[in-house]
């Protein structure tokens, strides 16, 4: 072998097994960790088996916001207008959380059928809205907060 | 007025950087000097005008000159002077008007520090520059105009979002700006060597410290952003693998592959197309990351506002940089050819596998980062990729990466015996690996597989960063005194040693704070003593405060070890008078061996609040490593053999009469 084919032999083996164990890598932490996200009314029409981890988001009802007795797990209903679900939360709410808010929550249904989450997110904007749960709430029909065109200051 | 001041500055450096764009490519082609000479007269003359315009709109923010829309969105009367300076950057308008300032200034310095390069040269690079210029001052104007007026003006301004308002803002995006689009420097001069065919070691040598240069800024930035959103987001974490996370650090990682590469390139004269695709790369994905933080596809505190037009032009922008690179490149790149061969084990190959592993990780976050959207696109399920994926990924890519640190410095160029490698390096080897071992049980009492190999990986990069430079020194010869030996090593090894140390404690930082972190979420009545990590916290009273633009309720936390006081803390839940939006500013005692982090919650009744506290062990380990890293980077591009090469070579050419010295 000439010293050149030596060479660009390294350099092909060294990017096939780079590109191979990346490929591998990906492949395999994909599967785990793809978060889906759904929609109170999808899962109305269960479209979630019991115990997936996802992504859940909507609007919170007015007035469901419970809080339990430990003083920092919450209790209440997300909504798209077409279906709600009840979601339990130990652990603090972010700042924006709020009723009437658009949030997307992560974690799972329990067997009571209740979405446990490990994660509540909420924007830092009042008109904010997930783009996740403007389109949910597009989807049903409703209008939302986030429709409203912004209006520049006065 | 002086928005029209503006305005009309930034219409004028449109037309230089129209006339920095053509007129010295044509003289380049046609070899008349005096043409060539356009480029760097337009280049200083855009920086200054383009200067004039940042200028003006940052009078508009101190005089709260709300006739101006942008000012009247992002500022207000009561707003600290500090933040409507810093609110200048603080939305998409502004932040782009520092964008094209950074590319204006970087233009401008090489105009100033490269005069002793070929006059060809530096007319394509400055060309290729007043491209980039062009559409990013059109983008400026066309889609989002910091000057356009309000009308009837507004009576008080809607004030800078209040996440905003924090010391790591106000230069967390001009660096990262800067290392954006300082790569638009590498950039250029991979094009101009495209263009012109030629690639010789002056080549290198030029575009190398620019390289360099940018990547210090983009790692401060980067490290600044992180900072920022330990300090100001109340959750104790510095990394999320959030999308616009990931956009800024795909250029980091093949911008640490291309300094690699450029190494390579100037000392063995070989992987010269490879550096130019590397140079390629990097500033396509500034660009990608500029299009995905402004387009508003991605949702974060950084985008700002969702505007197709602004996304779609920015997407056309990269199509055609990227594609019409690509295309010279597939076109021109055969022409370099390669120097000096190499064994299997040798220094080229140890870089080449560092480059792969960098351009590796770097295709598996981008897939991550942007399959959703992809997904999304096409209308297909809604999905995310989250956080597990990246460091499932990512960190067994870094793994090997660190290993080759170790060795690849003492390896030698072109080939090397593995038992002489083996030989030098067996005893840091075994050091390595106890002190992983020893390191989380001595402080912790406690470890896992993952942080001894974590703890090990730190320990061996340090080690053998310090072997590779103490071993000039300890095998002077006999006659040379010790301090000489010393003031021999190379800035550019000082340089490289500092990076890779740095590197070793980011590591240790990273690893010692993600396996002995605790926190809790509780429910406080005041007085009552919640213990986390051997600490005793008892928050002790909530009272209001009034800000300058906002008012808070401070919480009273007092941090006591087994009796002895600790710390007083004082976390506040601000609410922002114009905003109205509540936000959690925590309280934060700093150590060198661990963090104290308090933030309050919800009140629960009057003398209960919801309660968050961190333990965060080795947390400003992972800061003081990126610093150091910066500092590496920027020892390297001062190396001295840059400065007399610029001398010799003035001397050489004569053809202008400078007395500058450059230090780039």
């Amino acid at each position: 072998m000439t010293p050149k084919r030596k060479q660009r032999l390294i350099f092909v083996m060294v990017l096939i097994v780079g590109f191979g164990a990346a490929i591998g890598l990906a492949l395999f932490a994909f599967q785990k960790n793809l978060l889906y996200f759904y929609s109170p009314s999808q899962i109305a029409e269960s479209e979630v088996e019991a115990g997936q981890m996802f992504r859940l988001g909507g609007l919170v009802v007015e007035g469901s916001v419970v809080r339990q007795s430990d003083g920092i797990t919450t209790e209440f209903d997300l909504t798209d207008t077409a279906g709600s679900i009840k979601v339990s939360y130990t652990g603090l709410l972010p700042d924006l959380f709020r009723e009437g808010q658009g949030i997307v929550a992560q974690g799972k249904i329990n067997q009571q059928g209740v979405f446990v989450a490990q994660e509540v997110l909420a924007k830092h904007d009042e008109n904010y809205m997930p783009p996740e749960v403007a389109e949910a709430l597009k989807a049903t029909g409703a209008k939302h907060p986030a429709s409203i065109p912004k209006t520049t200051i006065n | 007025m002086v928005a029209e001041i503006g305005q009309f500055t930034l219409i004028i450096a449109l037309c230089l950087a129209i006339a920095q764009s053509t007129i010295p490519l044509i003289g380049a082609y046609r070899n008349n000097l005096s043409w060539m000479s356009v480029g760097r007269t337009a280049a200083s003359g855009q920086f200054l005008f383009l200067f004039i315009s940042f200028i003006c709109l940052t009078y508009c923010f101190v005089t709260n000159d709300f006739s101006v829309l942008y000012v009247a969105n992002n500022s207000n009367t009561k707003l600290p002077v500090y933040y409507q300076i810093s609110a200048v950057w603080g939305a998409h308008e502004g932040s782009l008007l520092l964008w094209v300032l950074a590319l204006a200034a970087w233009g401008f310095a090489v105009s100033i520090f490269s005069r002793a390069l070929p006059a060809d040269m530096i007319a394509r690079v400055l060309a290729v520059m007043g491209m980039i210029g062009i559409g990013f001052i059109l983008f400026t104007l066309l889609t989002s105009n910091p000057f356009e007026r309000l009308f009837p003006a507004a009576i008080e301004g809607r004030d800078l979002n209040p996440l905003l308002q924090d010391p790591g803002l106000v230069i967390h995006p001009p660096m990262l700006y800067m290392g954006y689009v300082g790569f638009s420097v590498a950039f250029a001069f991979a094009i101009a060597a495209l263009l012109s065919g030629k690639m010789d070691s002056a080549w290198v040598r030029w575009s190398r410290p620019w390289a360099s240069i940018a990547w210090v800024f983009l790692t401060i930035g980067i490290g600044l952003g992180s900072w920022w959103a330990y300090h100001e987001l109340g959750w104790g974490g510095w990394w999320f693998w959030d999308p616009v996370e990931n956009a800024s650090f795909m250029p980091w990682l093949v911008g640490t592959a291309l300094i690699h590469s450029l190494a390579v390139t100037e000392k063995r004269s070989t992987f010269k197309s490879w550096t130019i695709l590397l140079s390629i790369m990097a500033f396509s994905l500034s660009l990608l990351g500029t299009f995905l933080v402004r387009s508003g596809v991605l949702v974060s505190v950084h985008s700002f506002a969702s505007d197709p037009a602004r996304g779609l032009y920015i997407l056309i922008f990269l199509a055609i940089v990227v594609g019409s690179s690509l295309t010279l490149y597939a076109w021109r790149a055969n022409q370099f050819t390669s120097g000096g061969r190499f064994d299997l084990i040798s220094k080229e190959t140890m870089l080449l596998i560092n480059n792969v592993l960098l351009v590796v990780a770097m295709i598996t976050i981008l897939v991550g980062t942007l399959y959703p959207l992809f997904l999304d696109a096409l209308g297909l399920p809604k999905l995310s990729v989250g956080p597990p994926y990246f460091s499932a990924v990512f960190v067994p890519l870094m793994l090997p990466l660190v290993i080759l640190m170790g060795i690849g410095p003492i390896a030698k160029w072109r080939r090397v015996p593995v038992k002489e490698l083996f030989g030098k390096l067996k005893v840091l080897l075994l050091l390595g690996v106890a002190l992983g071992i020893i390191l989380p049980l001595a402080i912790y009492r406690d470890t896992t597989v993952m942080t001894a190999v974590g703890i090990a990986a730190a320990a061996w990069a340090i080690l053998t960063a310090l072997y590779a430079v103490l071993r000039l020194v300890i095998k002077r010869d006999s006659s040379t005194s010790f301090a000489k030996a010393c003031s021999k090593i190379p800035r550019a090894m000082i340089g490289m040693v500092t990076a890779h140390v740095g590197i070793g404690i980011f590591i240790l930082g990273v690893v010692f704070t993600s396996s002995f972190s605790d926190q809790k979420e509780t429910s406080a009545k005041f007085g009552e003593e919640i213990e986390l990590a051997g600490y005793t916290f008892v928050l002790e009273s909530v009272s209001g405060v009034q800000g300058p633009n906002y008012q808070a309720m401070r919480g009273s936390v007092n941090v006591t070890k087994q009796g002895s006081p600790v710390a007083m803390l004082y976390p506040e839940k601000r609410v922002y008078t114009v905003q109205t939006n509540p936000m959690t500013e925590p309280g934060i005692q700093t150590g060198v061996f661990r963090d104290l982090y308090v933030s309050l919650g919800e009140p629960l009744n009057e003398n209960e609040w919801g309660f968050r506290i961190y333990y965060r062990p080795f947390i400003q380990w992972v800061w003081i490593g990126t610093l150091l890293m910066a500092l590496g980077g920027l020892l390297g591009a001062m190396d001295k053999r840059y400065r007399t090469l610029a001398k010799a070579e003035k001397k050489a050419t004569n053809s202008n009469p400078v007395t500058q010295t450059t230090s780039a």
